[in-house]
């Protein structure tokens, strides 16, 4: 934001805005979409079982996402809403992913040019099955509405151009999922500095499977599945602490130590209240040591650990 | 807006109610954001609609040890008119449960249809699905909404029946017009042969019979049902159109493929030939 009388062209503003944005994007793991033989696989490291990055929008489409979790959930209950909406009032198989896509672009490209609003720190894939390899669709959404249309496979997120340059070295059309589960997972461990294997509980895989016989070609694979299509890889290695673990679930921050004699500071700290909170009588100066005391102080004294990786 | 301006609009972005935090429930968002799409919202005439719409007829359910059966006869009536003779009546309502109906054929059908897309929205949205208690109490507000038009004549019926995962047994719920959820045991019926439907399938039912046994058993049902009542369809044999049969198990729900079905119908036939009917049960004590 401008300072009051300070003139920024719009072309700074601009660049101002995508910055911000991308260096939110580039704060999580990475998601890979992988076209094999059957659909399309999308395969990320996500420790958290609740807060999904790939979920179904419809019966062919599927949606996956990095950067801000409550921005990119926002967006992907307005794409179910929308699908749901359609298929309702018209037919299921007016619910396409190009109208999507073109819904998600609106959205974000007028968030993103609108001053007001901050633009939102996420990118997007909005894949869609057809019948065979080649009615395949796989969308990526910037930021600021852009859209493109991928082929073969995409990565989004912090090490994206990494990743993605060992899957161009590697990535052969039409692999089976195995093939193209294997290859993700491994490109996902990959680093300039070393590769490491990802542990099997840590990864999300999600497939939009046209050889399934329902009507909905969206499945998750986890749990012994995931494993025996992963096969030996060696011994896992977690990933560290990543900036995107602290976004979400952390607690107040560390409350300074109340001073006493200041009136204007109504941080709790270590210091007891000044009357009983029980009883309201004061408790005078002996404090702690009085034995009504039973309250202990409020907040904690030390910041509370930060959640598992 | 327009009145799908924000649905169909392929190059319009995504309107602000579909961004607003809320609601998992699909019906529940179509009455905020379009409410015309609703069946319930319907502005009818004053007066009876009843004649003016075909009617749906009997459907019949039953549990056995390993889920749920539920069959619907093929029949639409129009007064005394035989609106149509292949009409489909029992539908999947999601992967666990189906819902069969009977009454005004149109509102039903639409009235499945918001029902599917409800549940879906829901697993969708919350990532998990409704416990068997929360889709029937689902299905009650949806059928309570539209007492209005029950009133005129346009009542919709159904019939709820699906595999409950936690319990590990199928479990069936009807319906009133006003929205009252029943739990049933065993078996039950609605529709205007039910009576009939019910008291063969009260002769015929154990709950030992196995899922092919119990297809059997509801089929009979609909042949008794189609024998006493006008408006049931019994099995088309000049036409080969048969019952339409879903089956419900700890593994999900499928329709019963048409030649199983056409199989079991035959038999059942054969059987009338040479009683007329239907199985006896046996009586009690000895024989004189």
């Amino acid at each position: 934001m401008s300072m009051p009388g300070m003139y920024v062209t719009p072309e700074q503003m601009m660049k101002d805005r995508a910055d911000f944005a991308r260096k939110g994007i580039a704060r999580g793991r990475s998601v890979i979409a992988v076209q094999y033989a059957d659909g399309v696989l999308f395969v990320s490291e996500n420790p958290s079982q609740a807060l999904h990055k790939v979920s179904e929008i419809y019966d062919r489409i599927a949606f996956a996402a990095v950067g801000r979790y409550n921005e990119f959930e926002n967006l992907r209950i307005a794409g179910v809403r929308l699908a749901d909406m359609r298929g309702y009032a018209y037919d299921r198989r007016d619910v396409t992913g190009r109208a999507l896509a073109n819904a998600y672009a609106q959205t974000l490209g007028t968030i993103f040019s609108s001053g007001g609003e901050k633009p939102y720190e996420v990118e997007l894939f909005v894949a869609e099955i057809g019948d065979a390899v080649g009615g395949d669709q796989l969308y990526r959404l910037t930021y600021d509405g852009q859209v493109a249309d991928e082929q073969g496979f995409a990565v989004m997120g912090g090490a994206a151009d990494v990743v993605a340059a060992y899957l161009q070295e590697r990535y052969v059309p039409g692999a089976d999922l195995a093939a193209a589960l294997r290859l993700a997972v491994a490109a996902l461990g990959h680093s300039d500095s070393a590769d490491r294997v990802v542990p099997d509980e840590d990864l999300e895989v999600a497939v939009l499977d046209r050889t399934r016989t329902q009507p909905r070609k969206f499945k998750r694979i986890r749990g012994q599945q995931l494993t025996g299509l992963l096969g030996l890889r060696g011994p896992e290695q977690p990933d560290g602490p990543h900036d995107e673990d602290s976004d979400a679930g952390r607690g107040a921050e560390a409350i300074p130590a109340d001073d006493v004699s200041d009136p204007t500071d109504l941080a709790g700290g270590g210091v007891p209240p000044l009357e009983n909170p029980l009883t309201g009588e004061p408790s005078g100066p002996s404090g702690p040591d009085d034995a009504t005391q039973v309250i202990p102080p409020v907040g904690p004294a030390t910041p509370p650990p930060a959640p598992p990786a | 807006m327009s009145a799908l301006g924000g649905a169909a609009g392929s190059f319009v972005g995504l309107p602000a109610s579909f961004m607003a935090p809320g609601t998992s429930s699909f019906a529940d968002f179509l009455s905020a954001h379009q409410p015309d799409l609703l069946p319930s919202s319907r502005v009818t005439g004053l007066g009876s609609a009843a004649d003016l719409a075909p009617h749906g007829t009997t459907i019949v359910a039953a549990t056995f040890s390993g889920g749920v059966v539920m069959a619907g006869d093929r029949r639409a009536t129009m007064g005394n008119i035989i609106a149509q003779r292949d009409i489909e009546k029992v539908f999947p309502a999601d992967e666990y449960s189906c819902v069969g109906i009977a009454g005004t054929a149109g509102l039903a059908v639409e009235m499945v249809r918001l029902f599917q897309t409800e549940l879906e929205h829901y697993e969708k949205i919350e990532g998990s699905t409704l416990s068997m208690d929360g889709k029937s109490n689902r299905l009650a507000a949806l059928i309570r909404g539209n007492l209005g038009l029950a009133m005129q004549g346009l009542a919709v019926v159904p019939l709820f029946a699906g595999f409950d995962l936690d319990a590990g047994i199928g479990r069936i719920f009807s319906y009133d017009v006003t929205g009252g959820r029943y739990e049933e045991t065993a078996f039950h019926s609605v529709g205007s042969g039910s009576l009939f439907a019910r008291g063969s399938l009260k002769k015929l039912y154990r709950d030992d019979l196995s899922a092919d046994a119990t297809v059997q058993a509801v089929v009979e049902a609909l042949y008794d049902a189609a024998d006493d009542d006008s408006a049931t369809g019994g099995p088309d044999v000049t036409r080969r159109i048969f019952p339409v049969v879903q089956v419900i198990t700890a593994d999900g729900g499928h329709r019963m493929a048409d030649e199983d079905v056409a199989t079991i119908a035959d038999r059942v036939i054969d059987g009338r030939m040479r009683r007329p009917d239907g199985p006896a049960a046996e009586l009690e004590g000895p024989r004189r």
